[in-house]
């Protein structure tokens, strides 16, 4: 990869210039408010991937657990403000900070281990915490859940779904701009080199597992704050929101949009949040239709999509020149 | 004493379920370096099968073979169609496609069969058997016998069959068992076929005690994978070893301490393992090239 400082720079800029655009016009394409909610979605989970990203793409460790983190923010964001009367967006920072402070506690020993073991130590940690907001009735209503306050802030609701996509909108793009920076400074330099060969990074003198545990508790606290917003818009919450099977919808969403590509993370969370929409049609087969599509992607386009599209682009511009 | 003998026959029931899914795990993890997420959908698929084509008349020997043969037949394909396309890609990108194969096959399924729970009447009575106070339920003798018989079988295989000499030489290198003349391609197609089996084995002999639905795959391949990361990925007899503890604490774990915190024990042990020994308890330690 030989590609100059002023490309890269251009890359960034118009990739953000872009999104934004697609971000600014998509509601001209609204019908009602059920799209305004289900874009609302997309967006969250787009914000969780790129910090997740930051994680798998960059610092080329799996987690099979960040639903926990997600769920932790929603539940602290819940039981904050309905039990102790906490304002939302003090109950929001609170979270993400406690959750962010449990990552940092965890990072170490569980950064230690590798590959399949990493990732059933992710899957635990997520599995245990999914059990004990299920348990715990007292605090989080069991199985049954609870419900949660709109978003206000000094007096102001946040009520529209019109609303919650403006914000959240504003927020992914806050949350593509820190991470390309992020990737881009001397620290992202470090976790590539350590993602590319982790010993050679550590034999010229890079910290690596510093890096990691970095974006371990970056990638979580992006998640515990989606998870707060999430809590608010929603209004109710189950355990459901910690399971494997959440935790595993956001890994697969980072992969098929392509490792290491901040807007492949953005790009892979729009199109698998909107996919089971339009697969309802298909009724009992909906199933069976995403986990084929979930494969073959995988299969045909291994390296993710935004990647596999930029290399197709560049070898058709290649070619004609 | 009633009640820890008690605790211990449950313990090692569902020990053995996932001693054999965890061996699956291993087989296919040492024949390919992959690990396959849908190996509780073999599970699920063997009890689903057995229990509908004993519902709709066929006698139990035929519908067990039945099922076993489907299950095989769709571990071969998983493999053909979704393992061997991939070959080259990341760790993270397979474990995305075997994710997407367990969501495919619960989908397929739920068309095939139904949502609902299907029972499997208990092969030789519900008459329990009393031993110094507790009590055992025969289908427990049967999950366990013919868990334990499965796993002679298997090692008798890998210890004394060219073919089986054959695939352990392949999980130990590639590339000298492929000059050697061994054909690796089928190693894998055996490996998943076996695996497969495996899976079945433990759904059909499980279900007439637990009910099986299209679901029903999820948390016994979890715990498959648990107890083969805790005996050390790759070791077959860690994985069986593995099983039986992780399904010993738990029915110890719901007993005594609280059984709405049966499932995480498993979890808890495995976090603990791993923070200690990083390869788990019987695992290579392993070499980076650099």
């Amino acid at each position: 990869m030989s590609m100059t400082k002023s490309s890269l720079l251009t890359a960034r800029v118009g990739g953000m210039a872009l999104l934004s655009a697609v971000l600014a016009l998509a509601p001209l394409g609204f019908a009602n408010a059920y799209y305004y909610d289900v874009a609302v979605g997309a967006l969250f989970n787009a914000i969780i991937c790129v910090g997740l990203n930051l994680l798998i793409g960059y610092g080329g460790q799996i987690s099979l657990g960040h639903g926990a983190f997600f769920a932790l923010g929603a539940y602290g964001s819940a039981i904050a403000t309905s039990r102790w009367g906490v304002p939302p967006l003090a109950a929001m920072v609170a979270s993400a900070t406690l959750v962010g402070l449990m990552a940092f506690v965890i990072a170490r020993p569980i950064l230690r281990l590798k590959g399949h073991y990493l990732a059933m130590a992710t899957l635990g940690i997520g599995m245990i915490i999914y059990i004990v907001l299920k348990t715990e009735a007292q605090w989080t209503g069991g199985p049954d859940g609870m419900g949660v306050d709109p978003l206000a802030v000094a007096g102001l609701a946040l009520s529209t779904d019109r609303q919650w996509y403006w914000l959240s909108a504003a927020l992914l793009l806050l949350a593509v701009w820190l991470s390309l920076n992020l990737v881009q400074s001397p620290v992202g330099r470090a976790l590539r080199a350590g993602h590319g060969a982790e010993i050679g990074a550590q034999v010229v003198g890079v910290d690596t597992s510093h890096y990691k545990v970095l974006m371990f508790v970056v990638s979580a606290v992006f998640a515990s704050v989606v998870g707060s917003l999430f809590a608010h818009k929603n209004g109710f919450i189950t355990p459901d929101i910690a399971s494997f099977h959440r935790s595993i919808e956001l890994v697969t969403m980072v992969v098929l949009g392509g490792m290491a590509s901040i807007f492949g993370s953005v790009l892979g969370a729009f199109i698998l949040t909107l996919l089971p929409q339009m697969l309802t049609a298909f009724d009992d087969y909906e199933a069976m239709i995403f986990g084929a599509i979930m494969m073959g992607t995988m299969i045909f386009l291994p390296k993710g999509l935004l990647p596999s599209l930029i290399l197709l682009i560049r070898k058709r511009m290649g070619g004609r020149s | 004493m009633a009640e820890l003998l008690q605790y211990l026959f449950a313990g090692l029931t569902s020990g053995a379920i996932y001693a054999l899914a965890g061996l699956g795990f291993a087989i296919i993890y040492n024949a390919s370096h992959v690990i396959n997420f849908a190996q509780g959908e073999f599970i699920m698929i063997g009890g689903m099968a057995t229990a509908t084509l004993t519902a709709a008349g066929v006698p139990l020997p035929a519908a067990i073979l039945a099922a076993m043969a489907l299950t095989m037949l769709v571990g071969v394909a998983l493999e053909k169609f979704a393992i061997e396309p991939a070959r080259n890609a990341d760790v993270v990108t397979i474990i995305i496609i075997t994710i997407g194969a367990s969501i495919f096959l619960r989908g397929a399924a739920q068309v095939v069969w139904d949502k609902e729970f299907h029972a499997l009447a208990p092969f030789s009575g519900e008459t329990p058997i009393r031993i110094l106070g507790a009590t055992l339920m025969p289908q427990s003798l049967w999950v366990f016998g013919v868990s334990m018989a499965a796993i002679a079988a298997l090692w008798w295989f890998f210890n004394h069959t060219l073919f089986g000499k054959a695939m352990l030489a392949t999980s130990f290198n590639r590339l000298a068992a492929q000059l050697m003349g061994i054909g690796v391609k089928k190693v894998l197609l055996v490996s998943f076929a076996l695996s497969a089996l495996l899976g079945a084995v433990g759904g059909i002999v499980v279900t007439p005690i637990a009910f099986t639905n299209y679901e029903a795959g999820i948390m016994l391949g979890l715990k498959g994978f648990s107890a083969a990361v805790l005996g050390g990925l790759g070791n077959g007899m860690g994985a069986v070893v593995g099983g039986l503890i992780v399904g010993i604490a738990e029915a110890l774990g719901a007993g005594y301490v609280s059984s709405a915190y049966k499932d995480a024990i498993a979890f808890v042990i495995i976090l603990f393992v791993l923070f200690f020994m990083p390869n788990g308890l019987f695992g290579k330690k392993g070499v980076d090239r650099v």
